[in-house]
């Protein structure tokens, strides 16, 4: 608050304003940009090998793409088995979650078979998912399912767990029902460690789908990065890795946006 | 007077091994005012937690109008030391939490009563601690009880809002005529709000003092003296005792 006045209080006329914004941009982009220029340089002055694509390389193969529907098909996949994987791991993650977090017995029979399986790595699994499911879709959204599902089920029992002892007396004193009880105090205030969850898991699902894509795949991102290797065609290779950057960013800028929607009232999440 | 009568007898409370409260008597007329004073840990704070039944007791009785307790009791409100607000609700929000029929309407009038009309749309954590305790007392209040117990609600907040919450607990009390017990560790508080004041010390009431003075109370020379009664009670000053006895008889 008080930093707003202060800001406000300055001499600030619009063209300074815009100037603030442009350096602030610059600033954040400048290390990318760098890169893309020294790229750039290179390619001009052909000092590139064959490793490396050029630009107008990618830019041709972007478009050829965009037009012949590849790049849609393969994004519309590769997003379908994303999400699929997320809300199936997910919601387990968060049944189970509050099972544990509210219910001593639940703890006690689940937690050492949920602890056992997490210490598996997850692509450790990955042989016996292909063995038993085959590489159609069932194993690669159960392999997402599996390694989403840790992320939201451990914040989830630990938001439960944490959730003030007091505002439960409260709602216990007030005569809650058992629903509002949990409508009104425990989901809610285990929600930031959801969140914080949900975040860890968004980010672990396009991890282990290029994972996925790469070993068992015949449609996807991962899987076009693959067949184009087999080509040695790098402009293939770089535009799948940008598109999967281009998805993780996306779907992680949105979690923050849901986020910070749904956490709007503590000061933290905020602005 | 709209107040509930509340009656102890023979309270007891262990916890595990240890005696908390040792054969509580206490009868507290509708609608009166009752400060229970003592040093920390003395059980006051357990009293307290017993007649909303947010504990048991080990032993003994305890009526509200004539019932025994059993189960928590929408007429017998608890207002904590700190507000317990749900931050992810804001103010008008919490305070139905108290409304049992879920009025938003009765929620916009008790915020008028604490003096928050225009501040029902705000989050928690925009307000201040006073503020905060003023919304909390709006959701003890908004259900129409007729016990509020309070458990040292004005400690944690700072001289001059303190003083300004008194005023207004004293305010509602007498406009709804509400019985009312007021744990504190602070004599004065005590003895400005006080109809009656009873002095708890290891589990047992060493002190039982009606405070014969008229309201709205300023400190004087007659508050002075009560509560150096309930002082030397507390520490245990034979000599001092007997002064303060002679001079308040």
């Amino acid at each position: 608050m008080a930093k707003e006045a202060a800001i406000q209080a300055l001499p600030v006329g619009k063209g300074s304003l815009w100037k603030k914004y442009l350096a602030d941009w610059s600033l954040i982009w400048s290390v990318p940009l760098f890169l893309l220029a020294l790229w750039i340089y290179f390619a001009q002055t052909n000092q590139l090998n064959q490793l490396f694509p050029k630009p107008e390389e990618l830019i041709t193969t972007t478009i050829r793409f965009i037009k012949d529907g590849t790049l849609a098909a393969n994004l519309q996949i590769s997003a379908a088995r994303a999400f699929g994987g997320l809300a199936i791991g997910g919601s387990i993650g968060f049944v189970l979650g509050i099972a544990t977090g509210l219910y001593r017995r639940a703890d006690q029979v689940l937690n050492t078979p949920i602890q056992m399986i997490k210490s598996v790595p997850r692509l450790a699994i990955l042989p016996l998912i292909l063995v038993w499911f085959g590489i159609g879709e069932t194993s690669k959204i159960i392999l997402i399912a599996l390694s989403t599902f840790f992320p939201i089920y451990l914040n989830t029992f630990h938001g439960i767990r944490s959730i003030e002892a007091g505002l439960l007396e409260m709602g216990h004193i007030y005569g809650l029902t058992r629903w509002e009880m949990f409508k009104d105090i425990i989901f809610p205030g285990a929600l930031p460690s959801v969140m914080i969850g949900f975040r860890q898991s968004l980010g672990g699902t396009w991890l282990i789908l290029i994972v996925a894509e790469t070993v068992a795949a015949k449609s996807g991102i991962g899987y076009m990065a693959t067949n184009a290797r087999e080509y040695m065609m790098m402009d293939v290779i770089v535009l799948s890795m940008i598109m999967y950057a281009l998805l993780g960013s996306i779907s992680d800028l949105l979690a923050v946006q849901l986020t910070k929607r749904l956490l709007r009232w503590n000061p933290n999440y905020r602005r | 007077m709209s107040g509930y009568r509340i009656e102890l007898r023979h309270v007891n409370k262990y916890f595990g091994d240890t005696q908390v409260l040792r054969d509580i008597n206490i009868e507290i007329e509708p609608g009166e005012f009752v400060a229970l004073v003592g040093k920390s840990g003395c059980g006051k704070s357990t009293l307290l937690r017993l007649i909303s039944v947010l504990d048991r007791q080990s032993g003994g009785e305890i009526r509200i109008q004539d019932r025994l307790v059993d189960k928590i009791d929408a007429n017998v409100r608890f207002l904590f030391q700190d507000a317990r607000l749900l931050p992810w609700k804001n103010v008008w929000q919490n305070v139905i939490l108290g409304s049992p029929e879920r009025s938003r309407d009765k929620a916009y009038q008790a915020l008028a009563a604490v003096g928050l009309s225009g501040r029902e749309e705000a989050w928690p954590s925009d307000l201040s601690g006073g503020q905060r305790q003023r919304v909390a007392l709006a959701r003890a209040l908004v259900g129409t009880p007729k016990v509020l117990l309070l458990d040292e609600p004005l400690s944690a907040l700072d001289a001059l809002t303190r003083l300004n919450m008194q005023q207004l607990i004293e305010k509602l009390w007498k406009q709804l005529g509400l019985t009312i017990i007021l744990v504190t560790h602070d004599v004065s508080e005590a003895v400005n709000l006080a109809d009656r004041v009873i002095l708890l010390d290891d589990g047992q009431i060493t002190l039982d003092k009606s405070i014969e003075l008229a309201r709205p109370r300023v400190r004087s020379i007659d508050t002075a003296h009560y509560e150096h009664l309930i002082l030397s009670h507390i520490m245990g000053d034979e000599a001092g005792k007997n002064l303060a006895e002679e001079y308040v008889i």
